[in-house]
């Protein structure tokens, strides 16, 4: 059995699995019994001065028969008093003084954060989060997003932190910016110990086609939300690289983003994160998702061979370049294996229609499609649309023994620069006429 | 101790023959429907007589756009209700379904057809509208599945419609002729009425047209005659004791039950002689009328039934008993059917044969033969140059279902000598295609 306990920068807890702060962590007796239930740390829903929430607060996105693939709310901060908070988190460490708490915190004045600051490492926090993450309805008051979004002004107020912190400081970021590494590189100029990323995303859930309001409603009205769930964690995880790789960060990074089992929160360890945090996945199905987590964790670290969650962190990072630097020598083509076809001719239409038309229907006798090689650009997009794990696989055609990439090709001038350049990489690809699309039939 | 008690009353009617293919609740419809592909030139839509294109009203169904897939439903197939209950879709459209190739279960067709149009039916969703009057009358000749689907057609054309029927309920053998677990008699007549409403055509119940004289009469009247006369009655067998007490025709045995429901005459052990799909109903519903054995005789092996293997399942799994290689020598009695005497039969070199001294009897107290329905030869000689071919069915052009007396079109069983609702469905509609195209071009 791997070791699954964690030291993130400098705040303890038995294992990487942490509850985000948001409405699972909006009391003791969640935290408690979460706890309970296994998991490593809860990152207390914010605290600051106690907010008054409007009724209608959450919206679902569901895919078919799949619910809350994305889910947003726009439910504030705390609203409850700061001292039943703090009275809580020191009953909770009474009871489970191993597992981390953080105290998630969110105020205005340079005296606020000092004075909420002491008052919950007072009552045992383990580590504190500053959140400039939340971006609905604080934001417009000038916290939250509104300081994520202002590097300089972050940057002040960490410091401002960190003049009285006793315990390690995370910035909890917002991914609503054009490029979250600059106030990643801030949260560290302002001597924060660690970041967390990603905060929920500004989004609108959709509209009600029958009143022409938006979800979720509030007597006739909606606003924006954020937005989270399944469906950020490719976004979440580019932006956990990006921070990762930035030399100027190099600050140990807390997860957050579409986490729901453990394959998720291996993904997000491999990127860089030391530790993850989840919350709609318990919104959704509560803490006894834990019991699939730990388990999956554990058998997938025996099987490579890694000892502790600390040798797995930013595994994949080496293996993430920029676009210049990738192989343009590497080329791989589809094949379908015909056996496992169902002939749904998904991937023909898909090709057909989406990409570069390298896939042909055989005569009556068959419906099992086939690859046009010679025209296949190994986009893959047939394998990703087949409805059957392992039909079509995409095969490697070059040896292996080349290596160019855009980066050395421009330094060598080897690269189209005009508009009709002979080096454009699609000359002599095969693409039909336009007049030959009103010959096929309309399906 | 039989599977199911003699019912007794309406309700215990209804508990015996309970709806193989009930219909589906909004979140059934919601997650089958996601299931599907949308395959490109789906199968399914191959497999369908009336060409539904089929993953288009899934899709609409998923959308949340069931009317919208009600029209897509009609647009292919006027009985699209009842095609989606009492089709074999298990060996049409269901059977196409890739799923199949992947040992995954086919989507369930059939169910989502039904529950899209049944909302368009209660909705009373205006689907169609008659199109403008052009001055022409045609007669159609049977209120059955042809027929009506026929007049449907023509009446979207701006002709005016007359419908002959003999009996005094539509739909042919969708309401006389299907067992009662497949559809309920009012399901079958809401559907008609659906239609009557929006396209108006005019039905005369207690119709029969019998003479020369009525034939020559509609001949003057109309301008084309569409023959959509099914067949009729059991063949007879020719066998000793036939016009025995309780020794019925299975057409007309299921008929007697779908009109009388419980209060059928009934067998204790039932001999049903034949093995097509009309013999698994009668087998399956006597057994479910309380009968304590239920066996289906047939002369050759179980491998040359002509019944759908999934038929026959169905009626295995309330109880029926198969007997092969049995041929009936006489059905034995006192005035009432006591038994048959069976000959049992072997293969020999292909060829049939008799096994001398194997003769046995098997008690009964009802036969019920289910070996084919007559043609209405009669009838149809009293119409001149009226064609039929070597198994006596009319002798159509199939591109247009127009009969040797120009006049004349045809279409459903009396054509193609009993096949299913579908198949009859669609022919009444090319069948109309070709009436407009003849009436116009005699302009």
């Amino acid at each position: 059995m791997a070791d699954l306990s964690i030291n993130f920068a400098g705040i303890k807890a038995p294992n990487p699995f942490w509850l985000a702060s948001a409405p699972p962590t909006n009391s003791g007796y969640q935290v408690m019994k979460a706890f309970d239930q296994g998991w490593g740390g809860a990152v207390w829903k914010t605290l600051g001065v106690p907010v008054v929430n409007v009724s209608s607060r959450y919206g679902g996105m569901n895919y078919r028969e799949s619910r809350m693939v994305g889910f947003n709310n726009i439910e504030l901060i705390t609203d409850r008093p700061l001292k039943d908070n703090l009275k809580e988190i020191e009953e909770v460490k009474k009871h489970f003084p191993d597992h981390a708490v953080i105290a998630s915190l969110m105020v205005e004045s340079r005296e606020e954060w000092h004075q909420i600051i002491r008052d919950c490492e007072n009552a045992g926090a383990d580590g504190l989060e500053l959140n400039f993450g939340c971006p609905h309805g604080m934001c417009e008051r000038g916290m939250g997003s509104a300081v994520g979004q202002e590097p300089e002004v972050l940057k002040t107020i960490v410091s401002w932190v960190k003049e009285v912190a006793q315990t390690p400081v995370i910035v909890k970021l917002t991914p609503n910016i054009t490029d979250v590494t600059e106030p990643a590189v801030a949260a560290k100029e302002g001597n924060g110990d660690a970041i967390s990323l990603i905060n929920t995303i500004q989004s609108l859930m959709g509209v009600d086609l029958d009143n022409f309001v938006c979800y979720p409603n509030v007597d006739g009205a909606s606003t924006n939300g954020g937005y989270c769930g399944p469906a950020v964690k490719p976004i979440a995880l580019n932006m956990i690289k990006s921070c990762a790789q930035h030399p100027d960060v190099n600050l140990p990074i807390s997860g957050i983003g579409g986490i729901e089992n453990w394959r998720d929160a291996v993904e997000h360890i491999l990127l860089g994160a030391g530790c993850v945090q989840v919350c709609t996945a318990v919104m959704h199905y509560g803490f006894g998702i834990i019991r699939e987590m730990i388990p999956g964790i554990d058998r997938y670290m025996d099987e490579k061979g890694f000892k502790t969650i600390d040798e797995m962190v930013g595994k994949a990072l080496p293996n993430t370049k920029t676009w210049e630097n990738l192989n343009l020598k590497y080329k791989v083509v589809a094949d379908i294996n015909e056996d496992k076809c169902i002939q749904c001719q998904l991937c023909y239409i898909a090709c057909e229609d989406g990409a570069h038309q390298a896939i042909g229907l055989p005569d009556e006798d068959s419906r099992v499609p086939y690859i046009i090689e010679e025209n296949c650009v190994g986009c893959n997009l047939c394998a990703i649309v087949c409805p059957v794990e392992g039909c079509i696989t995409m095969e490697r055609k070059d040896d292996g023994s080349q290596s160019i990439t855009w980066k050395e090709r421009t330094a060598k001038g080897d690269i189209p620069t005009t508009f009709n350049d002979p080096l454009a990489g699609g000359i002599g690809h095969w693409i039909p006429e336009p007049i030959e699309a009103l010959k096929k039939g309309k399906k | 101790m039989a599977e199911f008690s003699r019912p007794q009353s309406e309700e215990a009617f209804e508990k015996n023959f309970a709806q193989i293919k009930p219909l589906m609740n909004e979140t059934q419809a919601y997650y089958e429907s996601s299931r599907c592909l949308f395959c490109y030139e789906a199968p399914c839509v191959n497999a369908c007589p009336t060409g539904i294109d089929i993953p288009l009203f899934i899709r609409q169904i998923n959308t949340g756009n069931a009317l919208g897939a009600a029209k897509t439903i009609y647009d292919a197939n006027y009985f699209g209700n009842a095609c989606g209950k009492v089709c074999p879709t298990e060996v049409l459209c269901e059977g196409a379904c890739v799923y199949i190739h992947q040992d995954v279960k086919a989507i369930e067709i059939g169910r989502l057809q039904s529950f899209a149009t049944t909302k368009a039916i209660v909705d009373h969703e205006q689907l169609f509208t008659p199109g403008a009057d052009n001055g022409k009358k045609v007669a159609v000749i049977g209120a059955g599945p042809a027929g009506i689907s026929c007049a449907c057609e023509l009446r979207l054309k701006g002709y005016v419609v007359d419908i002959y029927e003999a009996k005094e309920k539509p739909s042919g053998l969708t309401i006389y002729g299907v067992a009662p677990y497949k559809i309920r008699n009012e399901e079958v007549l809401t559907e008609v009425d659906y239609l009557k409403r929006q396209l108006g055509f005019h039905i005369n119940y207690n119709h029969p047209i019998d003479s020369k004289e009525i034939v020559e009469q509609l001949e003057e009247d109309y301008g084309a005659i569409f023959l959509g006369i099914g067949l009729g009655e059991t063949n007879n067998i020719e066998l000793p004791g036939e016009d025995l007490e309780n020794c019925l025709g299975a057409v007309e045995y299921i008929e007697a039950l779908r009109m009388r429901h419980h209060e059928v005459g009934f067998g204790n052990k039932v001999v049903v002689l034949g093995a097509g799909n009309t013999a698994m109903d009668a087998a399956s519903e006597s057994a479910r009328m309380g009968a304590e054995k239920v066996v289906l005789a047939y002369r050759r092996s179980k491998e040359q039934m002509r019944a759908y293997e999934f038929e026959y399942d169905l009626a295995k799994s309330v109880g029926v008993k198969g007997l092969f290689n049995v041929s009936p020598i006489e059905i034995v009695g006192d005035g009432k059917v006591e038994g048959v005497k069976f000959i049992r039969t072997k293969n020999e070199n292909g060829k049939l044969t008799t096994v001398p001294n194997s003769e046995f009897l098997e008690p009964c107290d009802m036969v019920i033969r289910a070996t084919g329905q007559s043609k209405l030869v009669e009838f149809l000689s009293n119409i001149q140059g009226l064609e039929l071919d070597n198994l006596d069915r009319i002798k159509v052009n199939y591109k247009n279902y127009q009969t040797t007396n120009a006049q004349y079109f045809a279409g459903g069983d009396a054509v193609n000598g009993g096949v299913e609702v579908v198949n009859a469905v669609a022919e009444g509609k090319i069948a109309a295609l070709g009436i407009d195209k003849f009436l116009m071009s005699n302009e």
